[in-house]
C-alpha cells in the first residue's frame, strides 16, 4: 500500500474541488439563466473532456502547457518552475478535465429554480448576492454535492491525463492510480489489490452518501413548491 | 420604502420579443385588472412595471418618480421601485419558513421591527400559527396568502398580482376573493392584477384593461367594457355571444332612440352613436339585456323589443343554464345564460315557443374596425 500516493491523490482531489466548485457555481448559474447566441457551442466545449480519451486531453495539455508552449515558457520565466511534471500542473489539468463533472450538475440544479422565485426575490429588494446565498445556494445544494463527489472521485481515479502530464514522480505526481499501475507492472498484486479495494470502497461510500444526502436535501423543499 | 402614495402611469410599446402596446393610469387605491387570453402579453406587462423586463419604448412613472424612460435610457431596478409582487406560482423561497419568507422582503427595516411586522401581516391574511412551516407543507391557498403577506408587509408603492387565483382550487379561490376585496378596501396604493378570467375582473376590479395579442383593446370600468365593448374583438373577448347584423332604419336624436331592422323585426336601441339611415351595423347584447317570458304566466318585463323564439336546447352548466333559442323571422340564434332557478321558475323547456324582450338600453352598436 503506497500511502504517499494515496495522500497525494487526496490532496490533489481536495485542491481541485476547492478551486473548481466556486468556478462551476459561477459558470453553471450563468449557463442556466442566460440565453445567448452560441450557447450550445459553449456547452459543447465544456463537455469535450467527457468524450475525448484522457490521453488525448493529456496530450493537448502537455503541448499547451509544456516548456515549448508560450504559456509554459511564460510561467517558467515568472516562477522558475515548469508547468508540467509537477503538482501545480496536475491541479491545472485536473481542473480542466473535471469542468464538465462540476458544471453539469450545478447548471441543471440552477435550471430547476423557477423564474418566479428569482422575480420574487428581486421584488423583495434582495441583491443578487443575497439571493445567491439565501435562496439559490440552499436550493442547488444537492447539485453542488453531486458535483463535489463526482469531481473528487474522478480526480482520485484519474490515470491517463496524470500519466501524460505528471509522469511518475513520487510525492509530486505519483497518484494512487499510477501507484496501482506501477504495482501491477512490478507483479505486486497484493499492493495493487489493497489500493484498488480502498478506491472501490471510497467510490461506493461516496456515491451512496451523495444519493442519500441529495434525496434528503431535495425532499426537504422539493420541486412541488414553486 | 415607499415615501408617498401616488398614481402609476404606464405608456409602453415594443415590437420584439413579443409585440406589446399599452397606455393606462392606475390611481392610488384602485384595483386595475389586466384581462386577456393567455400569451397576450399580460404577464410581460406586469414584469415591465416590476422592472423585471424592459420595454423597447415608453415611460413608466410612479407619482413624481420615473421608473422607466426609454428616451432618457433610465430603468430603475425592481429593488429600487419598491413594489409588492405576487407571481403566478407565488415564488415562495422553499428553503425558508413562512416567517422567514415574509421577513425576506423587510431588509429595509431596522432588524428589531422585521419579525413583528411579518407576524402582523401573517395575522392580517389569517395565517397566524404557521410561521415555522416550510412552504412545501402548506396548501395552495395558504401559500398564496404567504406570498400576499410578503408583498404587502413591505408597504409597497404598487402591488402587482399575476393570476393570483389560478393555482388554487375553486373553494379556496372564492375565499381568497373575499379576502382580497377586504384587503383592497384597506390599501391605498395602486393594485394591478393580471387575470384571464373576466369574472374575476368584474368581481374585484375598479377598472380593467383588455389586452389581446399585445394590443390594448379597451379600458374602463368592467361593467362598462362588458356592456359597451368598443368593437367586436372586445365583445368576443368579454365572452359576449349575441352579436348580430342589422340595418339602421331611423334615428331620433331627441329621444336618443335608434331603430334597427333585424330580419323582419324592428328593434330599438338607446345611446347609439350618430348613424346614417340604411347603414349596416353590428350590434351586441349581453346576457342581462335578454329577458325570457314565463311560459306559464305569460308575463314579460316591459320592453319595446319583443321577439318570438323557439327554445332549441337547454344545457345545464352547474348553477346556470345555457339557453339556445332560434328567433322567428331571423336566421340568427340567441345564445344566453340564465340562472337555473330562473329557468325553472319560467318553465323553459326544449321545443317550447316563448317571447324574449331585448332591453333597448342594453343593445350596443359596435364600431366597425
Amino acid at each position: 500500500m503506497d500511502w504517499q500516493a494515496l495522500l497525494l491523490s487526496i490532496k490533489l482531489s481536495t485542491v481541485t474541488v476547492l478551486l473548481l466548485i466556486p468556478l462551476a457555481l459561477v459558470v453553471g448559474r450563468w449557463l442556466a439563466y442566460k440565453q445567448f447566441k452560441g450557447k450550445s457551442w459553449v456547452e459543447a466545449l465544456i463537455m469535450v473532456p467527457l468524450v475525448l480519451p484522457p490521453t488525448v486531453v493529456g496530450y493537448y495539455l502537455l503541448v499547451g502547457m509544456g516548456s515549448q508552449s508560450w504559456l509554459g515558457q511564460w510561467v517558467e520565466q515568472l516562477t522558475g518552475q515548469q508547468l508540467v511534471f509537477n503538482f501545480t500542473g496536475l491541479v491545472i489539468a485536473s481542473i480542466l478535465v473535471n469542468i464538465p463533472f462540476a458544471v453539469q450538475p450545478i447548471q441543471r440544479a440552477f435550471e430547476t429554480i423557477p423564474e418566479d422565485i428569482r422575480d420574487a426575490a428581486a421584488c423583495c429588494g434582495m441583491s443578487r448576492l443575497t439571493l445567491f446565498f439565501k435562496v439559490e445556494l440552499p436550493m442547488v445544494w444537492p447539485g453542488v454535492l453531486t458535483a463535489l463527489v463526482l469531481c473528487f472521485s474522478h480526480v482520485l481515479g484519474e490515470f491517463g491525463v496524470v500519466l501524460m502530464l505528471g509522469g511518475n514522480i513520487a510525492g509530486e505526481t505519483k497518484t494512487i492510480s499510477i501507484a496501482i499501475y506501477d504495482s501491477v507492472q512490478a507483479f505486486d498484486f497484493d499492493g495493487a489489490g489493497t489500493m484498488s479495494l480502498v478506491l472501490l470502497i471510497f467510490a461506493i461510500t461516496a456515491l451512496a452518501l451523495t444519493t442519500s444526502l441529495s434525496r434528503r436535501l431535495g425532499g426537504q423543499f422539493g420541486h412541488r413548491n414553486r | 420604502m415607499a415615501t408617498e402614495i401616488a398614481d402609476l402611469f404606464c405608456d409602453i410599446s415594443q415590437q420584439a420579443p413579443i409585440p406589446l402596446q399599452a397606455k393606462f393610469h392606475c390611481h392610488a387605491g384602485e384595483l386595475l385588472a389586466v384581462v386577456g387570453p393567455s400569451g397576450g402579453g399580460k404577464t410581460t406587462l406586469l414584469r415591465m412595471i416590476a422592472g423585471l423586463s424592459q420595454p423597447q419604448l415608453g415611460t413608466i412613472t410612479y407619482g413624481e418618480q420615473t421608473w422607466f424612460d426609454a428616451q432618457q435610457k433610465l430603468n430603475q431596478t425592481p429593488q429600487k421601485r419598491h413594489i409588492g409582487y405576487v407571481p403566478q406560482h407565488f415564488g415562495l423561497f422553499p428553503n425558508l419558513t413562512v416567517l422567514q419568507n415574509v421577513m425576506s422582503g423587510l431588509d429595509h427595516l431596522p432588524k428589531s421591527q422585521r419579525k413583528q411586522r411579518a407576524l402582523d401581516w401573517l395575522e392580517r391574511v389569517n395565517l397566524n400559527g404557521l410561521p415555522d412551516r416550510l412552504p412545501n407543507n402548506l396548501s395552495g391557498g395558504q401559500r398564496q396568502r404567504v406570498a400576499l403577506a410578503r408583498a404587502l408587509a413591505r408597504e409597497p408603492a404598487v402591488l402587482l398580482l399575476d393570476e393570483p387565483f389560478s393555482a388554487v382550487d375553486r373553494e379556496t379561490r372564492e375565499r381568497l376573493y373575499i379576502e382580497l376585496a377586504r384587503l383592497k378596501s384597506q390599501l391605498s396604493i395602486p393594485v394591478i392584477m393580471v387575470t384571464h378570467d373576466i369574472h374575476e375582473a368584474q368581481l374585484l376590479a375598479d377598472k380593467m384593461i383588455l389586452i389581446s395579442q399585445g394590443v390594448m383593446l379597451q379600458q374602463g370600468k368592467p361593467f362598462e367594457v362588458l356592456s359597451r365593448p368598443n368593437n367586436e374583438a372586445v365583445a368576443k373577448q368579454m365572452g359576449l355571444r349575441n352579436i348580430f347584423d342589422a340595418t339602421v332604419v331611423s334615428q331620433n336624436p331627441q329621444h336618443e332612440l335608434t331603430w334597427l331592422s333585424f330580419g323582419e323585426h324592428q328593434i330599438a336601441t338607446e345611446n347609439a352613436p350618430a348613424l346614417n339611415v340604411g347603414e349596416q351595423v353590428r350590434w351586441v347584447v349581453p346576457n342581462q339585456g335578454i329577458r325570457f317570458n314565463a311560459i306559464t304566466s305569460g308575463r314579460l318585463c316591459r320592453s319595446i323589443n319583443k321577439l318570438d323564439v323557439e327554445i332549441e336546447s337547454l344545457l345545464v352548466m352547474g348553477e346556470t343554464v345555457r339557453v339556445i333559442a332560434s328567433v322567428a323571422g331571423v336566421e340568427h340564434i340567441l345564445n344566453t345564460e340564465i340562472p337555473m332557478h330562473l329557468c325553472q321558475k319560467l318553465g323553459l323547456a326544449k321545443g317550447q315557443k316563448t317571447t324574449v324582450a331585448i332591453k333597448s338600453d342594453q343593445i350596443h352598436i359596435l364600431y366597425q374596425s
